[in-house]
């Protein structure tokens, strides 16, 4: 095997690129898991709640998301989008969208899950108080709700994040095309990857612990 | 019945952590005897049955099977672990029948008692089968030899369990707490299978809180506090006289519930 | 129905050696990170479950690595890692390596679960009949785990398919890639993408189906 010299001086050289790029990503995640939420809601909420002719629409998104690879949808969005004469989306925000719908039809599964997973109980304890439909959306259905797919949250954002590096495939800047192009441009394969990678790694286990612990605050409510 | 000693435990203990369940445990099996352990939950009945089969190690003492240490060996006056190898050929020795069933979910009746004969006796499936529909019958479920366990009650699968443990042709069965899991109305037919099991001459050693069955198979009582033996002997000593406070105490509780036929 | 130049149909057909090639590769290289990453995932699960620490330790290690990586990432890594170390392989098997690397740690890691959510009191039963460790593992253990093991194996099968658009970073001319360069010949950005994405759907749904008729093929294994 040939040897292979370390020199970490590039790496040092472009930190603030890094550091900018892991920023984007991050921002990138975090706004499509919010927007994606919302999205979620809303579907889940249709389907499970709403008149039967919202039901399949909601489904066929959901699936359509769900099966067709992401760095297709990204192209579909980015090169698409212009061809239909919307063309005032920039490279980055026409990722967001396209993360946000992904992200959407995510949150709509785990949403309807936990739905689902709710106990008739508490609802027909919320009636027998004499509650609103409303309140009892507002007061103990959402609550429980949000309680139990706390973790799926935090996977989500995990993956979300993971994902932010296909926006390298249209050159918006965040570490998996910075790290290429400053391997491109160094040819320093090793330093420029393992910088990604560990960044990439130490972000998520970041992400995973201090969701975790916001977990523990409210595992007392099971 | 002959005088030979199947099992015998000297002394034997066992700690979970620093709560010592077992504090010297002794007790001899003749061979073609019934023994029964009770005694309240917590008393380390369980513990002890545990220890016989392998599926915990105690930590002091001796259980010898045939005169052979259970779960070591003695060299240069030292114990040794016996090897994996060795562990399972004694286990094979000895059935176990457990509170859960724990029948195998992926294979029928049949398969669940063909399992041990096969691949630990080494027979050839066809005379595997025989022997399955044979104890099957003989628990009175030859004709649910195809079934799953999920498709059989609770009294049904304790009995396939029971057919696993004894088509093994063990020198000693164990029967833990076998009827606990039970509804009431199925109890009576898994006593049934043991009591007769125990008329053929079946060697068993069992934990059980049916007291009206153990009065009526065992030969041998034994009544278990806090991790000794409180109180041993036959079935009349132990449930018509007595001795032990706490064993009086113990029996006081099934009086009341059942009146004096305990 | 016309045949001109610049109807779908049209460019469709032109274009149908092209994008059939594409979609071959997709299914190659599926086919070949599902195998590499069953066999060694399975491998891996039941040291993640029984093996002497250390080891455990390194498959830990691995599993939680792999986690923590974007695919991309992995691919890219891959393939310039290697040929910077001069070894030289094509763009294919780097993307599949990497693929299969990232899938085994999810195969091992659902096993894992799948194990241990085996009751504990089977593997008890199974010593008590007198099975020693390797007959307990693989008569008792794993067809249970296998049917719990069985609906997140089809989901990561399905992330592969969807995985190997990645291999297209790295040149790899798989189905998406393959409409890309159609679409650069013809300019019908929203026709070929859709039709993209409509075998993608085909292709996960058709093992969607086959994965839930391996899973009732075990159904029988219940509690």
């Amino acid at each position: 095997m040939i040897q292979y010299y370390f020199d970490w001086s590039v790496i040092w050289r472009s930190w603030d690129k890094f550091m900018a790029a892991l920023g984007l990503g991050l921002t990138l995640a975090v706004i499509s898991l919010a927007a994606g939420t919302v999205i979620g809601l809303a579907c889940a909420m249709a389907r499970v709640y709403g008149p039967r002719w919202l039901s399949w629409p909601v489904w066929l998104y959901v699936e359509f998301i769900r099966n067709v690879p992401l760095l297709l949808l990204i192209f579909f969005v980015y090169f698409g989008l212009p061809e239909l004469d919307i063309s005032y989306l920039d490279k980055t925000q026409s990722f967001i969208l396209t993360l946000s719908l992904y992200a959407g039809a995510y949150m709509t599964e785990v949403f309807r899950a936990g739905l689902a997973s709710i106990p008739r109980q508490y609802m027909e304890a919320a009636k027998a108080i004499g509650m609103r439909p409303w309140q009892r959306q507002r007061y103990v259905i959402m609550p429980v709700m949000f309680r139990i797919t706390l973790p799926a949250f935090s996977n989500n954002l995990i993956s979300l994040f993971k994902d932010t590096s296909l926006a390298a495939a249209i050159a918006v800047p965040e570490l998996t095309f910075v790290a290429r192009q400053i391997n491109a441009n160094t040819f320093r394969v090793m330093e420029s990857w393992l910088t990604a990678s560990a960044l990439y790694l130490i972000t998520c286990y970041v992400i995973a612990t201090a969701l975790r612990l916001l977990e523990r605050r409210y595992a007392s409510i099971r | 019945m002959s005088d030979q000693v199947l099992l015998q435990a000297r002394g034997v203990r066992k700690s979970f952590g620093t709560v010592e369940v077992l504090k010297g445990i002794d007790l001899d099996v003749r061979q073609g005897q019934v023994v029964s352990l009770i005694g309240a939950s917590g008393s380390g009945k369980t513990t002890f049955l545990r220890c016989v089969n392998l599926l915990e190690e105690h930590d002091g003492g001796d259980i010898l099977l045939d005169g052979d240490p259970i779960g070591y060996r003695v060299a240069d006056g030292r114990r040794k672990r016996l090897s994996e190898t060795k562990v399972s050929a004694q286990r094979a020795r000895i059935g176990m029948v457990f509170q859960s069933f724990n029948l195998f979910p992926h294979l029928t009746a049949e398969g669940n008692v063909m399992l041990g004969l096969t691949k630990v006796l080494g027979k050839g499936k066809a005379e595997a089968r025989d022997i399955a529909g044979h104890w099957l019958d003989r628990v009175g479920l030859g004709a649910r030899r195809g079934h799953y366990p999920y498709q059989l009650s609770g009294g049904q699968q304790q009995r396939v369990a029971i057919a696993r443990a004894v088509a093994m042709q063990p020198r000693l069965l164990l029967f833990d707490e076998v009827t606990s899991a039970l509804d009431p109305e199925l109890v009576a037919e898994v006593l049934g299978v043991m009591q007769k099991l125990a008329e053929e001459g079946m060697t068993m050693l069992v934990v059980s809180h049916e007291m009206l069955f153990v009065r009526e198979v065992s030969h041998h009582v034994v009544f278990m506090d806090q991790g000794r033996v409180a109180q041993a002997g036959s079935p009349a000593e132990i449930f018509d006289r007595p001795e032990n406070e706490r064993l009086k105490g113990f029996l006081g509780r099934f009086h009341a519930m059942f009146g004096q036929a305990v | 129905m016309t045949l001109e130049p610049g109807t779908f149909l049209f460019e469709a057909w032109t274009a149908r050696f092209a994008l059939m090639n594409g979609l071959w590769v997709t299914m190659t290289s599926s086919f070949f990170s599902i195998v590499l990453a069953t066999l060694a995932g399975l491998l891996m699960g039941v040291v993640l479950s029984y093996a002497w620490w250390p080891l455990r330790l390194l498959a830990r290690a691995y599993v939680d690595f792999m986690r923590g990586m974007p695919v991309l990432v992995l691919i890219l890594f891959t393939y310039y890692g290697l040929a910077m170390f001069r070894i030289n392989v094509p763009p294919y098997w780097a993307g599949v390596i990497a693929l299969a690397a990232f899938a085994t740690a999810h195969v091992a890691e659902n096993l894992r679960g799948a194990v241990q959510s085996v009751p504990a009191g089977q593997m008890e039963a199974a010593k008590a009949i007198g099975l020693n460790f390797p007959k307990r593992i693989w008569y008792v253990i794993v067809p249970q785990a296998v049917r719990r093991v069985l609906p997140p194996w089809v989901n990561t099968c399905l992330e592969i398919v969807k995985g190997t658009t990645l291999l297209s970073v790295i040149g790899v001319v798989e189905l998406l890639l393959a409409s890309q360069q159609v679409i650069a010949r013809n300019y019908m950005v929203i026709d070929f993408y859709l039709m993209a994405a409509m075998i993608y759907i085909v292709v996960n749904f058709s093992i969607a189906q086959l994965g839930a008729l391996l899973e009732r093929r075990f159904s029988y294994i219940r509690y």
